[in-house]
């Protein structure tokens, strides 16, 4: 079979291919496409877990049993994963256990840029790095021996460049028959990591790595290719094909199998060639490694550490080095500065435009375009926020969200702030249904104990939106797309120990504006659920809203909801009828001063546009 | 085979993911070498979206270098101006012609340029822009959602792929409801007549500030 795959769709088939029978994973740009791969094969348990830890301990559990388990996260999941991830080393596995971690060089939909090749030095594991589709899919079959091999989890380290690249993938194996039937062995010196057992798992840890360094020589996906004995180049992952491009005539090591790495092969290949260059993504993680064995190589002196490598910047570090004669013909000059920019936006009718509208007014955040009054005002409230759609509320027009760090930060963030004297009155903590389930819990939880008295809004859109629409607890639908039980997040608060709870529907402006002044002014904790499902989910359509000419006096007001189907042009403003979703929605309707917004049929929208 | 390098932009909504696999899944099976890539951003809607489709005997880097694109694809115009640097002298630019401003020009913050400005910046590369209408073909359509059928059609008359291979891709993809009617768009793509560039987009470099 020859197909055109993502790095993220070879990963998974190259995971069924080697019998995996349970994939766990928590979404996150670009790693989600494993799993929902995963989860399209009838013989193989997918799930959403509720975190990426959770994920880390489903996968470990059934690698225990003796079969084949596969865990996916971004790279700022393994954080949250990464107790887990290292109890998972030092037990080490039964079945094979394969890791894959997907980073996102250039931070294109992520809070930071880590370089999370780290990690298998911290968790003392093997990693492999893929650099296109078609080893992803190959290197999964030997990622499994290794785990099994070697006892340990196997590391992937994927980056968004590779997992949402699609390229050509032949396939000739067809899915092996797991070769194990599930079977937990007591065995107390491996599995029970008490100090006693943990001591004894530290050198098997160490012995381990010896033997996978040696193992590494052999490992036939790390290939030198003979070419010009001026420079050599040493390289990985997406990098290896920048550098392919830009240095047709070198020599190259490629190296797939990047911990530990193959320090014979490396020297003998440095050796042969006069000057070594080391062309790697964020970090010098190959260049200090290979610098300690006392190999001389240049690399991040010309390579950025920051952002994402392309071939331009790898010519230009090229050039810059004096390894290449000649000039980029063209000079990149990037004319975007001169257009305006293109934010990522709130979808038309999306259900936290209503509550970041009343946040927004309520926390004195937004002024008319118009408006005369250029004095500054001072913003109220405090909104701490956290990871989700909702964080681009932080963008005008609302400019409703304060701080956004990591999943679930906002609930201890706010909390943090009243202990330090701020108002409670004026703190509110903003967050998803399904960063709520993943980490926002236990926020909740120490905020009752700790007798905190901020207002937490819960912004429940029944989905998690931003990756793509997968389900969580909360939506009592599963990664297969089948009824699960739903954790109903009412109950789930009260039960915490909230008593000031109230939900919300989130295209009711009245009622929001209402239910958070209350929250706000009330003497303790309170929780306001606001529900409205995303409208890219559900497709919900009815006759789209319009603005009557006769009516509109041009305030201004409806654009302060930041909806993209409100739109203005040198007659007015006006409603694009193929974005406003109708009925499910009417939030400008219920902003507009001059009650000028309707349903199109009922509406004078003027000259024909 | 001729190498060829393809840019495809637009805004998030329009289809441009969809079009740009569709094109890359009739290549391989044409018997190129292919890869392609998109960035998306963050959003599920409304950003700006671009795909790197790379057709070769053996192609690399997933990412095209700066300067080195044969064809750009854009869905919208000011999208075409915003990628343009990556254009190679004298490469094709095929442009619908409309307009999606961003909040901020809604807002009043910014100026959409106007289409001599966008003219002027493509024009800083090339001069063979062909500027087509893809909201009337959806209008005759009847339907709003046809733009990357249209748009394949149209550059099918410029790729070194087989019709045959693009259509039977559209039918593999779409869902049977609509397939007929994409395909109708993809016909009316390659029957579009460009509007012609120097009457339609007048601009000339002197014409933009600072260039």
């Amino acid at each position: 079979m020859k197909k055109l795959l993502s790095g993220n769709e070879a990963l998974a088939l190259g995971a069924y291919h080697a019998g995996v029978v349970v994939a766990s994973a928590y979404p996150g740009t670009p790693s989600t496409e494993i799993l929902e791969t995963m989860a399209g094969f009838d013989d193989v348990y997918a799930e959403w877990s509720t975190n990426e830890q959770v994920a880390m301990e489903v996968g470990l559990g059934a690698a225990y049993t003796g079969v084949r388990s596969l865990v996916s996260m971004k790279q700022v999941g393994l954080n949250v994963a990464s107790d887990a991830f290292m109890a998972a080393s030092t037990t080490g596995i039964n079945g094979g256990m394969v890791v894959i971690c997907a980073d996102d060089p250039g931070i294109h939909s992520s809070q930071d840029e880590q370089d999370n090749r780290h990690y298998a030095v911290l968790a003392k594991v093997p990693m492999l790095e893929p650099s296109d589709s078609q080893e992803a899919y190959n290197l999964m079959e030997h990622a499994f021996d290794i785990s099994e091999r070697f006892d340990t989890p196997v590391l992937v380290h994927t980056t968004t460049r590779i997992s949402h690249s699609r390229s050509v993938v032949v396939t000739e194996r067809e899915r092996a028959v797991p070769a194990r039937q599930p079977a937990f062995k007591h065995n107390m010196e491996k599995y029970v990591l008490l100090p006693t057992s943990a001591r004894l798992r530290r050198p098997v840890m160490e012995e381990r790595l010896t033997r996978l360094a040696e193992y590494a020589e052999t490992f036939p996906f790390n290939q030198i290719r003979a070419g010009s004995r001026s420079l050599g180049i040493i390289s990985s992952g997406v990098a290896y094909q920048y550098a392919r491009e830009i240095f047709p005539g070198a020599s190259f090591l490629k190296l797939t199998m990047t911990y530990p790495l193959p320090q014979r092969m490396i020297r003998g290949f440095a050796t042969q060639v006069d000057r070594v260059l080391v062309i790697e993504e964020l970090d010098p993680f190959l260049e200090q490694n290979i610098k300690a064995m006392g190999i001389e190589v240049i690399g991040k002196e010309f390579i950025p550490r920051v952002g994402e490598l392309n071939p331009s910047i790898v010519e230009e570090a090229a050039h810059r080095a004096g390894l290449i004669a000649v000039r980029p013909s063209l000079p990149v000059v990037d004319v975007a500065a001169e257009l305006p920019r293109r934010p990522p936006l709130l979808c038309a009718g999306c259900p936290h435009m209503g509550i970041f509208f009343v946040l927004s007014a309520i926390g004195q955040r937004a002024k008319l375009p118009q408006s005369k009054d250029k004095s500054p005002r001072l913003p109220k409230l405090v909104i701490a926020g956290d990871i989700g759609c909702y964080t681009l509320a932080a963008y005008p027009p609302f400019r409703a969200v304060d701080t956004c760090g990591c999943m679930g930060a906002s609930i201890g963030q706010a909390l943090g702030m009243e202990k330090a004297g701020i108002e409670s009155s004026q703190i509110v903590a903003v967050i998803g249904d399904s960063t709520f389930m993943h980490a926002g819990i236990s926020g909740l939880v120490n905020a009752v104990y700790n007798q905190g008295k901020i207002t937490v809004i819960i912004l429940d859109n029944r989905t998690t939106a931003m990756t793509g629409h997968q389900g969580h607890p909360g939506t009592g639908i599963s990664a297969r797309g089948e009824m699960a039980t739903e954790v109903e997040l009412e109950r789930l608060v009260r039960g915490i120990g909230v008593n000031d709870v109230k939900v919300v529907n989130a295209f009711d402006l009245k009622a929001l504006r209402s239910s958070v002044k209350k929250s706000l002014a009330s003497p303790e904790l309170s929780v306001i659920i606001v529900r409205g499902d995303c409208p890219i989910l559900t497709r919900a359509r009815s006759e789209p809203r319009a603005i009557d000419r006769d009516k509109c006096d041009q305030c201004g007001t409806c654009l302060l909801i930041g909806c993209q189907a409100i739109q203005r042009e040198a007659a007015g403003v006006y409603i694009d009828d193929a974005l406003c979703v109708g009925r499910s929605c009417t939030i400008c309707e219920q902003v507009c001063p001059k009650r000028a917004i309707g349903p199109l049929s009922s509406v004078n929208t003027g000259a024909s546009r | 085979m001729k190498k060829q390098d393809l840019l495809m932009v637009g805004v998030g909504g329009q289809g441009v993911v969809l079009a740009s696999n569709i094109l890359s899944e009739a290549a391989l099976a044409d018997g190129y070498d292919v890869k392609k890539t998109d960035t998306l951003g963050m959003a599920q809607r409304g950003g700006s979206v671009i795909s790197h489709v790379r057709l070769a005997d053996k192609v690399f880097s997933p990412l095209i270098k700066a300067g080195e694109v044969d064809i750009i694809v854009a869905f919208e115009k000011l999208e075409a101006a915003r990628w343009s640097h990556y254009l190679r002298p004298g490469a094709l630019a095929i442009i619908n012609n409309l307009s999606l401003p961003p909040l901020s020009v809604s807002q009043g913050f910014d100026k959409y340029p106007s289409d001599s400005e966008v003219a002027g910046i493509i024009k800083r590369r090339t001069d063979n822009i062909h500027l087509i209408d893809g909201s009337r073909c959806e209008a005759e359509l009847g339907s709003a959602r046809l733009l990357n059928s249209f748009m394949l059609g149209y550059i099918s008359l410029f790729l070194p792929i087989k019709v045959q291979t693009l259509r039977d891709i559209i039918s593999q993809r779409m869902p049977p409801r609509i397939r007929q009617i994409n395909l109708d768009a993809f016909d009316r793509g390659r029957k579009e007549v460009p509007g012609h560039a120097a009457d339609e987009l007048p601009g000339s470099p002197e014409q933009i500030p600072g260039s």
